[in-house]
């Protein structure tokens, strides 16, 4: 006998809390055969505008953690990924129409770039930071420092938690705070890696999803005054280059869509596209 | 309403007059708790309703601006300084450097003795009563516990006078109208009034705080607001802005519901000033609403109604400048203060 189905209604996740989309939409998320998997919240500027404030606010707390305590939050993360295998699996299954092989070796894969990213945490500064020398009784120290928020359009194709988690934790890595805005075709994986990251150690607002259109949102997320730096890995079916106009009114670092195979792959280069490199003078002791 | 005889009277005869003799205790007493008891949850359930207006476009920008000229721009720090009070004034008059079309604010709001520093940086843009320019109110008698000898007060408020001030916030005394020394409460407005007269004579507009958030219940806020009005004071305020919580929407309510009797009673305006804790345009934009749905639109005027608020100017900033660009601010294209 079947049981009774209990179609789901997804929210968004925005500043540690999982609010409906402030426009009340939904819209129907359906699997690779057509399918209804389940409704997700069709998220509208005024939710980005609400997660670019969340992430505002958990700014300074993210960027002022040490490295070490970063790290250790992001390798957390990788654990709980793994504790919820099934379910991603499942998700990935349902809207990509893969088979279980396929689904797992994408989990796998996601959650050991979570792994790679977090643990440059505490490293990347060491290689990316400098001692330089100048000529004088001073040091001159040049080091990364985050950018601050980051907007991100996720990517839409296959391999919907993979292109996630390839997006996000780089711009983590950093202490930069995040807002992204999900595959539209497949956001179970964002919504499931929303509530992974809720029962997680990362506090509320450094990363918030919002789910809907990307063409919808993109817009307010790249013309946003308090947004500074905007991640198009995603964004390659948009207007793209509109998108990067608007974001240089206010001078925003942008990287530019990717496709095919190795989009968004595990880079240093990643995560210090979201930083600022701070350079201090401080002088020698004469003694 | 205003063929009421009581219109006709001077205005300490009328309070006399209503009271029913002199305003002692045992007198306000009788006619204070002779007010209709409030009811909480309907105040409250109408306080939410009007908050749920949708106030859109035109109307929005519109609102927009009429709440920038209505803040009393606010600092009351142990900190201030002479530099603090003369940026807080720089942004009283060019709130939005970018933008000439900005309006000013109502006034700046200082303790007592940075009224002069105030003045100084007005210039010839302190508006000084008038309605061109930036008004300076000063907070008095002992701000914010009001917890000093009646003498004390007074020179206060003297000093804040003499130093320019054209707005004297007074609080009253809540550990006596809490205690039930309604008198005391109604002789020390009385005396504050005198207190802010100038050498020549004319009253600097007086605003009474009643601290809302230590009366504990409407029904006291009502009191406590015939009780100041009676007692001569141009405006009513809510709090200080040191007590959670500050101005909410009800009490404001309340209060306007006050204001308002006392027009069809009397023919005269009193002004409602909430003070604290409103620090989004849209908190600002439901006082609106509450004010032109119960005294009328003809209230939302600097001389009868007031922000108290610091953080609320750069919210209505945001709100301004996303209008007029099409995109979203933020913080860093207004002031820190």
């Amino acid at each position: 006998m079947n049981r009774l189905a209990i179609p789901k209604t997804y929210k968004l996740y925005i500043g540690g809390k999982f609010p409906r989309s402030e426009s009340g939409r939904v819209y129907e998320v359906r699997s690779h055969q057509g399918d209804f998997l389940a409704n997700a919240a069709k998220g509208s500027r005024k939710d980005a505008r609400d997660a670019v404030v969340a992430a505002r606010g958990a700014l300074g707390g993210w960027a002022g953690a040490t490295a070490y305590n970063r790290g250790q939050v992001l390798y957390r993360i990788a654990e709980l990924l793994e504790g919820r295998r099934v379910q991603f699996v499942d998700e990935i299954m349902g809207c990509e129409g893969v088979n279980a092989a396929v689904a797992n070796a994408q989990v796998d894969e996601a959650i050991d770039r979570w792994v790679w990213y977090a643990g440059w945490a505490d490293k990347y500064v060491q290689v990316a930071g400098n001692a330089n020398p100048v000529s004088g009784p001073f040091f001159n120290l040049s080091v990364p420092e985050p950018t601050g928020v980051v907007a991100i359009i996720a990517p839409q194709g296959n391999e919907s938690l993979l292109g996630l988690v390839s997006a996000i934790a780089p711009a983590l890595v950093a202490g930069n705070t995040v807002v992204v805005v999900a595959n539209e075709n497949a956001p179970l994986s964002a919504i499931s890696l929303g509530e992974v990251l809720a029962t997680s150690d990362v506090p509320g607002g450094v990363v918030n999803i919002v789910t809907g259109s990307p063409a919808e949102i993109a817009p307010w997320l790249a013309s946003h005054a308090d947004v500074n730096a905007l991640d198009l890995v995603g964004a390659g079916e948009l207007d793209w280059v509109e998108l990067q106009i608007s974001a240089a009114d206010t001078l925003k670092r942008v990287l530019p869509p990717e496709s095919g195979e190795d989009a968004a792959a595990p880079a240093l280069s990643r995560i210090l596209a979201f930083t600022e490199l701070k350079t201090v003078w401080h002088t020698k002791a004469l003694l | 309403m205003t063929s009421s005889p009581l219109a006709t009277y001077q205005p300490d005869q009328r309070a006399l007059a209503l009271i029913g003799g002199e305003a002692t205790d045992a007198n306000l007493r009788r006619y204070l708790h002779g007010i209709p008891g409030i009811d909480a949850v309907g105040l409250e359930a109408r306080a939410a309703d009007l908050g749920t207006r949708s106030i859109k476009t035109s109307s929005k920008r519109w609102a927009i601006d009429t709440i920038i000229g209505l803040i009393d721009l606010t600092t009351l720090e142990g900190s201030d300084t002479p530099g603090k009070v003369r940026s807080l004034v720089a942004k009283a008059l060019v709130p939005d450097p970018n933008d000439p079309g900005c309006p000013r604010v109502a006034a700046v709001c200082v303790y007592g003795d940075m009224v002069g520093d105030a003045v100084a940086a007005l210039g010839s843009a302190h508006a000084a009563g008038g309605t061109e320019g930036v008004n300076v109110a000063a907070v008095a008698t002992a701000f914010p516990s009001g917890r000093a000898a009646l003498a004390i007060k007074l020179a206060d408020v003297r000093d804040a006078v003499a130093a320019g001030a054209d707005e004297i916030d007074m609080v009253i005394d809540r550990g006596a109208f809490l205690a039930g020394r309604f008198g005391q409460v109604y002789d020390e407005i009385v005396a504050v009034k005198d207190a802010c007269r100038r050498v020549d004579g004319s009253l600097a507009h007086l605003k009474v705080i009643l601290e809302t958030g230590e009366l504990n219940t409407y029904d006291n806020v009502r009191r406590a607001s015939w009780l100041a009005i009676l007692a001569g004071g141009d405006f009513i305020k809510t709090s200080t802005g040191k007590v959670a919580p500050a101005a909410t929407l009800p009490v404001t309510l309340s209060m306007l519901e006050v204001v308002r009797d006392w027009h069809r009673l009397t023919g005269v305006r009193i002004g409602v000033k909430p003070a604290g804790g409103i620090r989004t345009s849209k908190d600002a934009i439901k006082y609106l609403v509450t004010v032109g749905e119960t005294v009328g639109e003809e209230w939302l005027t600097p001389h009868l109604f007031r922000f108290g608020a610091s953080s609320l100017l750069n919210d209505v900033l945001l709100q301004r400048q996303k209008m007029t660009t099409g995109h979203y601010s933020g913080p860093d294209y207004v002031t820190i203060d």
